[in-house]
């Protein structure tokens, strides 16, 4: 099913918390909306689902109209399927009657069937019987996704759902919860503040900031070409250095002449601030040109240096760990960009 | 704790709606606490002339010091019992500890005014004991009289000091082992780390309780008047049945919840202070095995009290129980009992709904206006019977009055018995509510989202979510609300219809005649049906 957020608004007595949020998520794909505490993604969730009224704007699922100002569809006649933070599963009932709650429709026979069948997509087979608190974080999570997903809903909506797992847990469960929406062919919509989990899921990542959208895209364009400066900051590490825009296309910096395939736009005069990444620069002892070690970060099998320029400016470098060189240290660095991503310069 | 319902933006879910109704029946259960204490205060000084010169000449000196002295010696002696209980069964190990950790509750069971009337019986100058010492030692021999302040004092002291012993048990559970080991770590002895460290860490749960204490003397009106003690509650009784003036009763009820008041202030303040240290270890710490001497100390110390306050006065009431039985007077106590019996079961529905409106009021509604009327709806525990009794008596008979229905000391029994129950719905409504707050507060809002987004919604949700969650958190409710309604004593015996006994009523005929062995019976009724909410204290303690 495909859904659209057609310039949607929401408000919390008069304190606007969505301003016109449009994008639309295409059947069988799984959406993400990343953004920091307070942008709002979860309140867009929460229309979506019909829990909250909208202020302007319509949200359509297949063209349908479900909700829009003084209309809204109730939550229950949605078919949405909704995992929360919390799992929210219902403690006096034990995993499969969790499963089946949702298929209340069904002849009882049917009905336990398939949450049996729903209990083994999700690697809970014979688990039935078990209570939630009988379950540990990553089960529980489990069934709220069986749960969710028993009643074939149009939209599959998950608030958060990695947010209260250790962080072993996270990696494995996320790419399970990918394979397991794509088995299912579900439309899914995923709402968390943590990039590397959109990064895993998602088909497409909105990044919201003040309750607007920033930009949604692929996860590989929201890293190598962001549209605004707070999507650049916001996804993945890097600093903006200024520099100047060549007649040739090329952009003059202190660390030397940038090329590569350009996007965004310059100021009228042609300043620019470009973005480099941290693997825009490489570590090179041969190279002619040095930067000093200011920080370094040792992730394991690499070090993430952060370096200062003779200007004073800092660029970021990603280099293989056993380049070990201490604070204060010059080391020689190269620049590898194929793409430039330039912003108007502010001042 | 309630804030945590609390959310931001318009609240979710249909069929059950925010709306003004819900503020609205949530006043509405606030009126039955809420409306005795505006009628009482409003008729402060309005007695007739010569009633209230002799009320606030001869009794309000006496009763006022009588009670002031009361609550502070019972806060006292139940404090001192409580704590020092609680400490050695929750800090330290010794022979017995696990059945003391429950076994100390049991004097819960016993009704203040049986544990009076046994102790008078045993300890009075025609009673066993006091003979026994005559014909012992000579004509010289014997104890100070019990009918006294000091026997007072003690009886509400044992039957007290549970509320003490349960609140400051689980305070030194969660950091009495860590306040010794604080208190070793900078060179203190056991007892100086209790005194330094553990008792200061502890000290609002303890003064919480004391507090509880307090007010449950305050409210008391079975022990005192065995022991022909006065205070504000009797007084109150004698006005209106003595005196037949119920402006002089008014009058002194308006004295007496000013008086609480204070109390109930103090206790909020300490709720505040409370809740910042709470929760600051959640697993209980490993206790301290005591050895030898101090072991046995600790036993016979802990034993002592138990057989003061239960084992002695039980088998006594057991002995004259079994002695009563097949007497002339078993008509009339099946006839109490069926009373009883019948009373507390429809109070105990009747008030489990309230809570349970009351509830999802707050729930639905958040907001100043309904805070302050979910407060005010379960003050309850803090109000004395008598002046319930009162404060309800009046408007209902003025309305029934108004209404032609007939005068005011003739009320028809259906009014009677609606005054009855509104009445336990304003002393008991918070009884009931704690528990099932206590399942609502579970309940959460994803919950019933989940619900929703599956398809269930409103009335259908709340058959399938709510009630099956509130199952447990009603039946402890409607239990406790049974066992208080059976015990209780003088709302029953100012508000029931003429001639229509229940078997505290009974107990009060018979200890105001002396006749203790005929009251053993009902009594013993009484306290098996006390057994029920201290097992569930039990019970929810061990989860």
């Amino acid at each position: 099913m495909q859904l659209e957020l057609d310039n949607l608004r929401c408000a919390y007595d008069d304190t606007p918390v969505l301003s016109g949020l449009s994008f639309t998520l295409a059947e069988k794909q799984i959406g993400c909306l990343l953004g920091p505490s307070g942008c709002g993604k979860t309140t867009a969730l929460r229309a979506i689902a019909g829990f909250e009224p909208v202020t302007g704007g319509q949200i359509l699922l297949d063209g349908e109209v479900i909700s829009r100002a003084g209309y809204r569809l109730p939550a229950a006649r949605r078919r949405m399927g909704m995992v929360f933070q919390d799992y929210a599963l219902l403690p006096h009932l034990n995993a499969l009657d969790n499963v089946a709650f949702g298929l209340h429709a069904w002849p009882a026979r049917q009905r336990r069937a398939r949450a049996r069948e729903y209990l083994g997509l999700v690697g809970l087979k014979g688990s039935d019987r078990r209570f939630p608190h009988e379950l540990s974080g990553g089960q529980q999570q489990r069934v709220a996704l069986a749960r969710a997903l028993a009643p074939e809903p149009r939209l599959v909506l998950m608030d958060e759902p990695f947010a209260s797992l250790d962080v072993d847990m996270r990696g494995h469960l996320l790419r399970e919860v990918r394979d397991i929406l794509r088995r299912c062919g579900a439309t899914a919509l995923m709402v968390t503040h943590n990039q590397l989990e959109a990064f895993a899921i998602g088909d497409r990542i909105g990044v919201l900031e003040g309750g607007r959208l920033a930009q949604w895209d692929t996860p590989y364009n929201l890293y190598h070409r962001p549209v605004s400066r707070f999507t650049a900051s916001f996804v993945g590490d890097g600093v903006l250095l200024s520099g100047q825009m060549r007649p040739d296309g090329r952009v003059a910096t202190e660390i030397g002449d940038l090329n590569g395939r350009l996007s965004g736009s310059p100021s009228p005069d042609g300043r620019v601030q470009v973005l480099l990444r941290p693997d825009d620069i490489v570590h090179d002892d041969r190279a002619g040109m040095t930067a000093v070690v200011h920080d370094k970060a040792f992730r394991g099998a690499d070090i993430l240096y952060t370096l200062a320029l003779a200007s004073g400016a800092r660029v970021l470098a990603l280099v293989p760990s056993h380049h070990n060189h201490a604070l204060g240290e010059s080391i020689g660095i190269r620049l590898e960009t194929d793409h430039l991503v330039v912003f108007p310069e502010t001042s | 704790m309630r804030l945590a319902l609390a959310r931001r933006g318009p609240r979710a879910g249909r069929g059950l709606k925010p709306s003004a109704g819900w503020l609205g029946l949530g006043w509405l259960l606030a009126l039955p606490a809420g409306l005795p204490i505006v009628i009482v205060l409003l008729h402060f000084g309005g007695a007739e002339p010569g009633v209230l010169a002799h009320l606030n000449g001869q009794v309000l000196p006496r009763v006022l010091g009588n009670t002031l002295w009361l609550v502070a010696g019972v806060a006292i002696g139940a404090g001192l019992l409580g704590t020092a209980a609680a400490w050695l069964v929750a800090v330290y190990d010794f022979p017995g500890r696990g059945l003391f950790a429950w076994a100390l509750l049991l004097p819960m069971a016993v009704p203040g005014y049986v544990m009076a009337f046994v102790a008078i019986g045993l300890l009075d100058y025609a009673g066993p004991v006091q003979s026994a010492l005559r014909a012992w030692l000579g004509p010289q021999a014997g104890l100070p009289p019990i009918r006294s302040y000091g026997g007072v004092v003690l009886v509400m002291s044992l039957v007290l000091y549970p509320y003490v012993y349960l609140i400051a048990r689980n305070a030194f559970a969660t950091q009495g082992r860590r306040a010794l080991e604080v208190g070793a770590s900078l060179g203190l002895g056991a007892f100086a780390s209790f005194r330094k460290v553990a008792l200061p860490l502890a000290r609002p749960w303890i003064a919480g309780g004391v507090l509880l204490v307090a007010m449950e003397t305050l409210a008391d009106f079975g022990t005192v008047s065995a022991f022909n003690y006065d205070t504000f509650t009797t007084a109150i009784y004698q006005s209106w049945f003595g005196l037949f003036s119920l402006g002089g009763a008014m009058h002194l009820a308006a004295m007496l919840v000013a008086i609480v008041a204070l109390l109930v202030l103090a206790e909020q303040a300490l709720r505040g202070r409370a809740r910042y240290n709470v929760g600051r270890s959640p697993q209980p710490l490993k206790r301290l095995r005591l050895r030898g001497g101090a072991a046995l100390c600790a036993c016979a110390a802990l034993s002592l009290l138990l057989i003061v306050a239960f084992v002695l006065p039980v088998a006594q009431l057991a002995f004259w129980a079994v002695g009563e039985l097949g007497e002339l007077s078993m008509p009339r106590l099946t006839e109490a009992a069926g009373n009883t019996v019948m009373l507390a079961a429809a109070a105990a529905l009747l008030i489990v709904v309230l809570a349970g409106l009351l509830g999802f009021a707050r729930r639905m509604q958040g907001g100043f206006a309904m805070r302050l009327s979910t407060r005010l709806a379960t003050l309850g525990y803090a109000l004395p019977g008598p002046v319930l009794a009162v404060g309800i008596f009046t408007p209902l008979a003025g309305l029934s009055a108004w209404a032609g229905a007939g005068l005011n000391w003739s009320l028809s029994l259906q009014t009677t018995l609606f005054a009855l129950l509104l009445a336990y719905a304003g002393r008991f409504l918070t009884v009931a509510h704690a528990p099932v707050e206590a399942n609502l507060q579970r309940i959460t809002r994803a919950m019933e989202e989940a619900s929703t987004s599956l398809g269930i919604g409103g009335w259908r949700m709340f058959g399938r979510v709510h009630l099956p969650l509130l199952r447990g958190g009603l039946a402890a409710g409607a239990t406790l609300v049974f066992v208080d309604v059976m015990k209780e004593m003088p709302i029953t015996l100012m508000m029931r219809p003429y001639g229509w006994d229940t078997l505290a009523v009974r107990i009060y005929e018979f200890t105001a005649e002396g006749r203790w062995e005929q009251a053993a019976l009902p009594a013993v009724l009484l306290v098996i049906t006390g057994f029920l909410p201290v097992a569930l204290l039990t019970l929810r303690g061990e989860k």
